[in-house]
């Protein structure tokens, strides 16, 4: 995709390579607007936030691009294919997790698999091997009420990664674990945003948690939904994770942000 | 339960009350009431005898076809009816209306329409446990998490993946409670259909032993019958526990 929309130019610098395109996308409820005319690019291969208040239509939006809810207007794009329902191209990870909690982990993890047909023994290696990629080896055998809020959102995690899909889409992924777990997640997700070559668009209303793990962040503003900005921290991870949020950049840009959402917090 | 620090099996109250029927039963107040002790005497000569066995299997089979119709045709109208706002809409009241009818009142219609024989009994049986099991699995329904349903679809569920992998498994702690208490309401409908008809089965012998004064055969025959509607209930309780551990976090 070389060829950029003129609405999305005016605000992020120029992209070259979508994975995912979204075009003038509105989403009415009745006469209530949850969107209005809102486009935006996600760059393959990085991460890409979306910020805002609550209320601002950001898991609507997501939603959308999963293909879970219809737009009332407008274009999605993924990989150049229009979207017009759920597909094996992107993966969704769910705020409360979503598990069977009939199921054990194993079958959890491989149900994206199990759904699209593939044969248990294949199935279940390949589960296994993101098992452990998670960090949930020995585990396979449990079922998710035994299972902490963290380590049930690595069994999401898992199920989203075993089914190869090359857009993976985060609806608030950590916002029911505790902050300790949260922090090592977010490492977490540096590295596999590093090793997997996918695309991920992640939803949430942390400010710090968009500026560390975004390479890219849309601010979204409620009243119409629209987007307000979009930020390209860069921000040298070379250092190490644990020096980011000791990095200046890192702090003018969280502080950037809320500068400019405050008023629109309640 | 303890009683002087001494732990006491559970039912152990029955003991007390089966001494109470003993005590009235020697006491010879009524002819009505014979001892305890002879009606379980009765009753274990009773059970070997053909008229018996005979009665216990015709009853069986009309129960179970009627159980088996009665779970197999609620559980997926419940579901889809959870599933549906038309379904719903179109189905809920009638449901609802058959669930609180006095449906013995129905037999005698049932009788005309279908006969004297197990096939009307078979049908009484379904008509007495299907709604609840229809109401229940579709509050099974009502109540399961949008996010398993909107993780079905967006890994590419089928609507046929997604009813038997997703709305069956999530609704199974309310379906396993409908069942319970449809087959609780199945014994009653198997029992009024046959002392209505009061020519096959139990109703068949409830007739002879009444009508002849045959009380200890009477009282035996119903201390079969609410021993096994009990034990079954129970069984199904136990299967309801099983599930439960998942009922509060779906």
């Amino acid at each position: 995709m070389s060829q950029i929309d003129p609405a999305t130019s005016r605000r992020a610098s120029p992209v070259v390579d979508s994975a995912v395109s979204v075009r003038q996308v509105s989403k009415n409820y009745g006469d209530t607007k949850a969107l209005e005319n809102l486009s935006l690019e996600f760059p393959r291969g990085e991460l890409t936030s979306l910020l805002g208040p609550s209320g601002c239509g950001k898991t609507t939006l997501l939603k959308i691009i999963a293909g879970l809810l219809p737009a009332t207007s407008g274009q999605i794009e993924v990989a150049g294919k229009p979207v017009t329902g759920p597909g094996p191209d992107r993966a969704f990870v769910f705020q409360d997790f979503a598990l069977l909690p009939w199921a054990s982990v194993i079958r959890n993890v491989a149900f994206g698999l199990e759904l699209r047909g593939v044969a248990r023994s294949e199935r279940e290696a390949k589960a296994e091997k993101y098992i452990r990629d998670v960090g949930l080896k020995g585990f396979e055998k449990s079922y998710p009420h035994e299972l902490s809020g963290g380590m049930r959102q690595r069994v999401g995690l898992a199920r989203a990664l075993s089914v190869d899909a090359q857009v993976l889409l985060l609806d608030e992924p950590f916002s029911a674990v505790d902050e300790q777990t949260r922090r090592k997640f977010q490492e977490d997700l540096l590295a596999l945003v590093e090793n997997e070559n996918k695309t991920f668009i992640f939803v949430t209303h942390s400010i710090e948690e968009a500026v560390y793990v975004s390479d890219q962040i849309a601010i979204l503003l409620p009243r119409p939904s629209r987007v307000h900005e979009v930020i390209r921290p860069r921000i040298s991870r070379n250092e190490g994770r644990g020096n980011i949020r000791r990095n200046t950049e890192y702090l003018d840009i969280v502080d950037e942000i809320w500068a400019s959402l405050r008023s629109y917090v309640e | 339960m303890k009683i002087f620090g001494i732990k006491v099996p559970m039912m152990s109250s029955l003991l007390l009350w089966g001494l109470l029927w003993e005590v009235v039963g020697r006491l010879d107040l009524t002819f009505f009431v014979p001892p305890l002790s002879v009606v379980i005497v009765t009753l274990f000569g009773l059970v070997q005898t053909p008229v018996f066995i005979n009665a216990l299997a015709v009853t069986a089979y009309a129960f179970w076809v009627g159980v088996i119709f009665a779970v197999v045709i609620g559980i997926p109208v419940g579901i889809l009816m959870g599933k549906s706002r038309l379904l719903d809409e179109l189905l809920l009241p009638w449901v609802n209306i058959f669930l609180s009818a006095p449906l013995t009142a129905l037999v005698p219609v049932l009788m005309v329409l279908f006969g004297f024989g197990t096939k009307t009994i078979i049908i009484t049986t379904t008509l007495f446990a299907i709604w609840i099991i229809i109401l229940n699995a579709r509050a099974g329904v009502k109540n399961i998490n949008r996010s398993l349903v909107e993780m079905s679809r967006s890994f590419g569920a089928s609507p046929l993946d997604a009813f038997f992998k997703i709305y069956f498994w999530a609704a199974l702690p309310e379906i396993l409670g409908g069942v319970r208490i449809g087959v609780i309401r199945a014994v009653k409908g198997v029992i009024i259909g046959q002392l209505l008809i009061s020519i096959v089965g139990f109703g068949a012998l409830f007739e002879l032993y009444s009508s002849n004064f045959l009380m200890a055969e009477f009282w035996a025959v119903l201390i079969v019958l609410f021993a096994l509607a009990f034990a079954l209930s129970e069984f199904l309780g136990y299967l309801e526990r099983k599930v439960a551990y998942y009922a509060a976090t779906r």
